[in-house]
C-alpha cells in the first residue's frame, strides 16, 4: 500500500549528488527550504526552480520518478491553493455567491503552490540521493555540538538507524499477521470506518508484542557484541569532507546570497 | 578455555503486580570444562537450561551460585565484562533480531566499532570475516534480501570480526531450512578447524552433534550425560528417556541390533551402518 510513495526513498545510481557528503546535502536542503521562504517574487521563484532543475540533472534521478512522488501531496496542494484563493481579502476579480477570488488571493495561491512543490521536490531529492544510513550518520555528526547540552545524540542516531532497519521486517510481519487473521475470518476490507478501526486491534496487539520481543533480542545481541553507547566507539565509515564538498558549500552560499539579494534589493521589475 | 564450577542459576518469577513470587532453578549444579580448540555440542529439549548456560559464558547472565571462568576471567568481575564478551562471542537463534546494520558489511563492522578498532583495521577484519563464512560477495547487500542461512552466516562473521577465542551458538539453525542449516554448521566447523576457534554449539538437531569432539546432554538444569558423540548416542534408551532422539542411522542400527544382528552400538553415519551390515551378510542369507 506504500508502493506509490517515492518521497523518502533512496534511488540507487551513480551521480555527483550521490557522492556528496550527506552533511552537505542536509545543510543544503535546509538552506534551500529557507531560501524558498526568503524570496517572495516570481523572479525569485524562477531562480529557486532553476537551481532545483540543475540539481535534479546532477542527481541522475529520472524526472518522472520525482514527479510521481508529487502525487502523494497533490490533495494537500489543492486544498492549500483553494484556501488562499478564496480567503485572501483584497481587490475582487470574480465572485460566485459568497466566494470571491481576489487579485492578491490569486497571486498568493500561485506562489504558495510553487513554494510547496519546490519544497517537496527539493527535500525528496535529498532522500533520493542519500541512503538512510548516511542520513543518520550526518545527523549524528551535525548535532554533535548538542552533546555539550547533554542531548543523547549518538543514542538518537542509533535509534533512527535501528528503526529504519526494522521497518521492512515489521511490514512483513504485519502482512503475515493480517493473513493469519483473515484466515480466521477477520474482515479488513470493510468500508465502515468504525469497523475498520476495530479490525486494527487484533492486528496491532500481536505486532506490538512481537516488536517488544524483537527489541529485547536485539538489545541482548548488541550487548553481546560489546555495544556500550557512543563513548570510545570508532567508525567503519567516518564522514570526511572532500574537495567537492567544499565546492558544494560555496555554491550553496552563493545561491543563498542571490536569494537574499532578490528579497532585499528593490528592483522595479520584480513582482 | 571455559571452566564452569558448580553453577546454579535461579530465575525470579513474578506475579501480576511484579512482586517476586518464587524462583525457578534453570541451572542446577553444573560443572564442565572446555579445552581450547574443542568443538562442543550441548543437547537438550526445550527448557532444559541450555540457553541459560550459553548466556553465562557470554556474561549476559551472572551466576546465582558457583563460578564461570572464560579464559581465566571470572564473569562476576564487572571490570572484565567487555573482555569476556569479546573473548566469547555469541550467535543467537533468530537471524533477524541480531543484525544491526542495514548493509552486510556495516553489520559485520558493528562489533569492532564498539571495541574502538581503528577504521582501516575494521575494513580488514570485515573482509576476512566475510571471507571466512563465504559471504564476501554479499558485502554490499541489505540483510533483508538474504536467506535465513545467509543471515546467520553474516551473524557469525559479525562475531568473528571481534576476534574471539570462542563462539557460543545458541540454536543457530533452529529457524533455518535444511540447506541453510548445513551451510551454517559447515561454516562453524571450518572456523573450528582452520582458525582454531573453540565452538560451543547448542542445538536440538542430533545430526549436528555428530561432528562434535564432546557432547553434553542437559536435562532439567543438570548435565545428564556426556562423552564423545559415539558414547552418548550409543545409549539410545537413556536418550529416549530424556525425550531426545538419536540420529536416525544410530536408531536404525540400534533396532537391528536388538533384532539379533551383529551391529555395534553408536553407529553415526550411513557408511558405518552399511559396513556393519555387510559383515552380517551370511547371517542374513
Amino acid at each position: 500500500m506504500f508502493k506509490d510513495i517515492t518521497i523518502g526513498q533512496y534511488y540507487q545510481t551513480e551521480s555527483l549528488l550521490h557522492s556528496l557528503d550527506p552533511r552537505v546535502k542536509i545543510v543544503g536542503t535546509l538552506a534551500y527550504i529557507i531560501s524558498l521562504f526568503v524570496v517572495d517574487s516570481f523572479a525569485g521563484y524562477l531562480v529557486c526552480a532553476l537551481f532545483l532543475i540543475v540539481m535534479i540533472r546532477l542527481s541522475n534521478v529520472p524526472v518522472g520518478y520525482i514527479v510521481r512522488g508529487m502525487r502523494a501531496i497533490l490533495i494537500l496542494l489543492l486544498i492549500t491553493m483553494a484556501f488562499n484563493l478564496f480567503l485572501t481579502p483584497g481587490e475582487t476579480l470574480v465572485k460566485f455567491g459568497f466566494l470571491k477570488i481576489t487579485k492578491q488571493g490569486l497571486a498568493f495561491a500561485v506562489k504558495m503552490a510553487i513554494r510547496l512543490s519546490l519544497l517537496v521536490i527539493g527535500s525528496s531529492l535529498m532522500t533520493l540521493t542519500t541512503t538512510p544510513n548516511q542520513l543518520t550518520d550526518a545527523i549524528e555528526s551535525l548535532l554533535n555540538p548538542l552533546k555539550r547540552l547533554r542531548v543523547p545524540v549518538h543514542e538518537i542516531a542509533m535509534m533512527m538507524s535501528i528503526a529504519l532497519r526494522f521497518i521492512p521486517i515489521l511490514m512483513e510481519e504485519t502482512d503475515k499477521i493480517m493473513k493469519a487473521q483473515i484466515a480466521r475470518g477477520a474482515d479488513f476490507e470493510s468500508k465502515n470506518l468504525i469497523k475498520k478501526i476495530q479490525s486494527l486491534v487484533p492486528l496491532l496487539v500481536p505486532l506490538f508484542i512481537s516488536a517488544f520481543r524483537r527489541a529485547n533480542d536485539l538489545a541482548m545481541a548488541m550487548e553481546a557484541r560489546c555495544y556500550r553507547g557512543g563513548a570510545g566507539r570508532t567508525k567503519m565509515k567516518p564522514l570526511v569532507y572532500q574537495g567537492r564538498d567544499q565546492g558544494a558549500y560555496f555554491i550553496l552560499l552563493a545561491y543563498f546570497c542571490i536569494c537574499v539579494a532578490l528579497r532585499l534589493l528593490p528592483l522595479p521589475f520584480l513582482v | 578455555m571455559i571452566k564452569i564450577s558448580k553453577l546454579i542459576h535461579d530465575y525470579i518469577q513474578r506475579d501480576e503486580e511484579g512482586n517476586p513470587a518464587g524462583t525457578v532453578r534453570a541451572i542446577d549444579d553444573v560443572s564442565l570444562n572446555v579445552e581450547p580448540g574443542q568443538f562442543i555440542a550441548i543437547l537438550g529439549h526445550n527448557g532444559s537450561g541450555k540457553s541459560t548456560l550459553a548466556k553465562h559464558i557470554n556474561a549476559l547472565l551472572f551466576p546465582t551460585e558457583g563460578t564461570v571462568w572464560v579464559n581465566g576471567m571470572d564473569t562476576k568481575d564487572q571490570s572484565l565484562l567487555w573482555d569476556i564478551r569479546q573473548t566469547a562471542g555469541m550467535v543467537f537463534q533468530n537471524p533477524d533480531n541480531q543484525i544491526i546494520g542495514q548493509v552486510v558489511e556495516e553489520d559485520v563492522g558493528f562489533g569492532p566499532e564498539n571495541m574502538g578498532v581503528p577504521t582501516e583495521k575494521i575494513w580488514e577484519r570485515v573482509e576476512e570475516s566475510l571471507k571466512a563464512v563465504g559471504m564476501l560477495e554479499y558485502r554490499k547487500k541489505s540483510p533483508n534480501r538474504l536467506s535465513g542461512g545467509q543471515k546467520q552466516r553474516v551473524s557469525i562473521a559479525g562475531v568473528i570480526a571481534m576476534h574471539p577465542k570462542c563462539i557460543v551458538m545458541d540454536e543457530p539453525t533452529a529457524m533455518l531450512d535444511p540447506s541453510g542449516r548445513a551451510d551454517v554448521i559447515s561454516a562453524a566447523r571450518s572456523l573450528n578447524i582452520e582458525e582454531n576457534i573453540t565452538i560451543i554449539l547448542i542445538t536440538h538437531f542430533m545430526e549436528e552433534a555428530i561432528q562434535a569432539d564432546h557432547v553434553f546432554v542437559m536435562d532439567n538444569g543438570k548435565i545428564a550425560m556426556q562423552g564423545s558423540p559415539r558414547e552418548v548416542f550409543s545409549r539410545v534408551e537413556e536418550m529416549q528417556a530424556l525425550n531426545l532422539d538419536v540420529p536416525q542411522v544410530t536408531l536404525l542400527g540400534h533396532i537391528l541390533r536388538k533384532e539379533g544382528l551383529d551391529i555395534p552400538e553408536g553407529i553415526l553415519t550411513k557408511e558405518e551402518l552399511a559396513e556393519a551390515l555387510a559383515g552380517n551378510k551370511e547371517s542374513l542369507l
